[in-house]
């Protein structure tokens, strides 16, 4: 097969270009840690939420100095808790879950991004860096009333923020 | 240009009465979609900015769902069946092997479409119990009527007879002429079926085994993440469904309105079988952001994915050589020079090359889809539909609108009713597109999310990392105007040239390529051979997720809410038919 010497060239960069977006990925993946929504959490029963553990009270719960784990519900058309309260400066892991159909929960504007599945937890990890108030959407269609499904997340600055519990 | 135009040679009308007028059909077909289509999207446009709210927040998503249901299903697969129907019967010159067969097909792709056409627009209506405002997607437990899945699966299998029919030609054709090679045309047709027969698998089995017994109340519940899986083993070859006839049209019609030839015939198979083989096992890659799936599994989409952009690259190439090679034909010179040579003219031309330079635009933005971990940032965002808007609503479309104004006078005998408002239309379309894309580019980079009617919430607002919210939305409002006014121009150029005259001698001849069918290994024609690979890759790339979604959540589990509620619906039905059904062999058997 004759193939020009132009469009070999082209070839070869093509094909450095594709190795070179796979290793960019990969060292995301790995050096940085960028943590991927993956399959470690169990199935879940959507119709029993109401009888489990983490999600019969959806809340945050302090696990560690500067860990934070959130258990929230997304369904038509709410999240709870609304508002998310987390200090700053910390490693807050979100599960989320869904009773009713698939949502989506995103942190506006940033990576803290999941699908939310009916029988499955979305399990996600970001770093709270300074104080301030982000949005959270539904970014999935979900019935009618889709587009006044939102939430909160406040980041408090470290010395103000005390979880409810303590009080 | 007109002497271009009237070459004396006899059209396809002129050779193929029977099958030309299938084609036009079918193009009719696609068009008439695409008018509706447009309707659709600039209502959604008006709305989503807040401009013009003509039907309530919550109608907002039958809109959405018949805007996306008849612009990537009903106009991309009826032009592709016109348009593959044409490129079989002229690449093979002979007849197709039973017309009566190929209207069959026909009728049952229309009779799929209106089907779901009235389950979609059974949803503006609040006391009929119809309704499928599923959007594209249809992810259970959103739950559609049963017409609407019934709808697809009939449109399917039109589909299916459809590329029967063409490889009932070629088997014909092979007949009568053994060890030729496959001509080029018919080649990326079969080649295109093949990938689509292996695609069907996925949403098959999604639609006949669950949510159509799950719609008519048969079974309580379906597995969503299953279905949804299931629905991207098929939705990301369905995008390759959109792009190969369009890719057919740049390699065989495009280097012949530059006034030159194909760069190279081989190429063009080589990135078919590419195609063929990379298309289906990619899917995961819409659902990065799934829980329940393996970040390994993810990784495995990734790469092909990556490794599926080589076909379009290498269609990069050839496409601006074989444009470079007319234009020198034609007398360009320079480096750069040469662009000048180029037929701008022609609406024909111009759009398809426009058409070309959003490809690459889209492709970009497609890269950084694919990346596993960037995707984070724009999944689900209006950066996702801003992509697109450029591959299958620039790319593809604005492809098949210029190559309708060069085929069309050849299955009609009559030429296009105005050159300048076609050369207009396909301007129009682009600039519009750039317009309205680049507006939902920026929008989903700061986290406004896609199919939302009102993207305004009471918590907070969106900030803008330069410029405002209201030039975004009048981007979006100019562009979706102008892309309104495009496709208008384009379906009444059409309607209006049904009222000239017939004139003889329209007909436009493809020239072969520079580097022929000779020069390509034997092995490329090897079907079988490529077939049999694409399903071993698809069978390494989706066994081990389907049988971990199975073994996590059930076949039929963990359920989750059918909304809305059409369940009973299903079991009224059921319960008058199963006594009717009994009855009626109680009574046939007496």
């Amino acid at each position: 097969m004759h193939i020009h010497n132009y469009e070999k060239i082209w070839l070869v960069l093509a094909m450095i270009m594709i190795v070179g977006f796979l290793t960019t990925v990969t060292y995301g993946a790995t050096a940085v840690g960028i943590e991927m929504i993956s399959d470690e959490e169990d199935t879940i029963d959507p119709g029993a939420l109401d009888e489990d553990p983490r999600f019969a009270e959806p809340r945050v719960e302090q696990v560690g100095e500067n860990e934070y784990e959130a258990y929230v519900v997304a369904q038509q058309y709410i999240f709870s808790p609304d508002p998310i309260e987390v200090p700053a400066n910390s490693t807050v892991t979100f599960y989320v879950t869904s009773p009713d159909v698939i949502h989506g929960f995103q942190v506006a504007g940033t990576n803290a991004n999941t699908m939310v599945i009916p029988g499955e937890v979305a399990k996600l990890t970001v770093e709270t860096e300074e104080p301030g108030e982000h949005g959270i959407v539904c970014n999935e269609y979900c019935g009618s009333g889709h587009h006044v499904m939102e939430g909160k997340l406040i980041i408090h600055p470290e010395d103000e923020f005390e979880m409810e519990d303590d009080e | 240009m007109s002497s271009a135009i009237e070459s004396g040679e006899p059209t396809f009308l002129d050779r193929f009465p029977q099958e030309a007028k299938v084609v036009r059909s079918a193009l009719w077909s696609s068009f008439i979609a695409l008018t509706l289509g447009a309707l659709f999207g600039i209502i959604q446009t008006l709305h989503r900015t807040d401009v013009l709210r003509v039907f309530s927040s919550g109608n907002y998503y039958t809109i959405l769902t018949a805007h996306g249901v008849l612009m990537v299903v009903s106009f991309t697969i009826f032009f592709l069946v016109g348009i593959y129907t044409w490129a079989v019967v002229r690449s093979l010159d002979r007849p197709v092997e039973d017309i009566r067969y190929t209207w069959t097909w026909y009728g049952l792709m229309v009779l799929g479409t209106l089907m779901a056409l009235v389950a979609i627009l059974g949803g503006f209506i609040d006391s009929i119990d119809i309704s499928a405002d599923v959007l594209f997607t249809f992810y259970a437990p959103l739950q559609a009527h049963p017409l609407f899945y019934g709808g697809l699966a009939i449109f399917l299998i039109g589909t299916w007879l459809a590329g029967a029919d063409w490889f009932r030609s070629w088997y014909a054709w092979k007949q009568e002429n053994p060890g030729e090679r496959i001509p080029l045309q018919t080649f990326m047709v079969l080649i295109t079926m093949l990938m689509w027969y292996i695609a069907s698998i996925g949403i098959t089995i999604a639609v006949v085994i669950f949510l159509l017994p799950w719609s008519l109340g048969i079974i309580d519940q379906v597995n969503p993440l299953l279905t949804r899986t299931l629905f991207w083993f098929w939705g990301h070859p369905v995008v390759y469904f959109w792009l190969m006839p369009a890719y057919l049209l740049w390699y065989t019609v495009l280097p012949k309105v530059s006034g030159g030839r194909l760069f190279s015939d081989p190429l063009a198979r080589v990135v078919f079988v590419l195609f063929l083989l990379l298309s289906t096992p990619v899917g995961i890659h819409h659902q990065y952001l799934d829980p329940g799936i393996a970040d390994g599994f993810k990784f495995i989409a990734l790469t092909n994915t990556m490794f599926l952009l080589l076909p379009s690259l290498l269609t990069a190439f050839t496409v601006v050589a074989s444009m470079e090679h007319g234009a020198r034909q034609r007398g360009g010179t320079g480096l750069l020079g040469w662009l000048r040579a180029l037929p701008w003219a022609n609406p024909a031309f111009t759009g398809m090359a426009l058409a070309g330079l959003m490809f690459a635009a889209g492709g970009f933005s497609g890269m950084i889809n694919a990346g596993l971990n960037i995707n984070y940032l724009v999944h689900n965002t209006l950066w996702v539909p801003g992509h697109f808007h450029l591959t299958v609503g620039t790319a593809v479309a604005l492809t098949f609108m210029a190559a309708t104004y060069w085929l069309w006078p050849q299955l009609t005998n009559k030429p296009i009713f105005s050159r300048p408002i076609a050369l207009a239309q396909v301007i129009l379309w682009f600039v519009g597109m750039a317009l309205m894309s680049n507006a939902m580019h920026v929008a989903g980079l700061i986290g406004i999310p896609r199919r939302t009617a009102e993207p305004q919430y009471d918590g907070f607002d969106f900030i803008p990392t330069f410029g405002s919210i209201a030039e975004l939305d009048l981007q979006l409002v100019v562009g979706g105007t102008l892309l309104t006014l495009s496709a208008i121009l384009f379906v009444s150029n059409l309607v209006l040239s049904i009222s000239l005259p017939k004139v003889s001698g329209l007909g436009q001849p493809l020239p072969p390529a520079l580097s022929g069918p000779d020069d390509a290994p034997k092995v490329l024609d090897n079907l079988k051979l490529w077939t049999a690979i694409a399903l071993v890759l698809v069978i390494l790339a989706y066994t081990l997720p389907l049988a971990s979604i199975v073994d996590r959540g059930g076949l039929f589990g963990p359920g989750g809410t059918p909304y809305p509620t059409m369940i009973e619906f299903g079991s009224t039905l059921l319960e008058i038919y199963t006594p009717l059904t009994t009855d009626w062999i109680s009574g046939w058997l007496q």
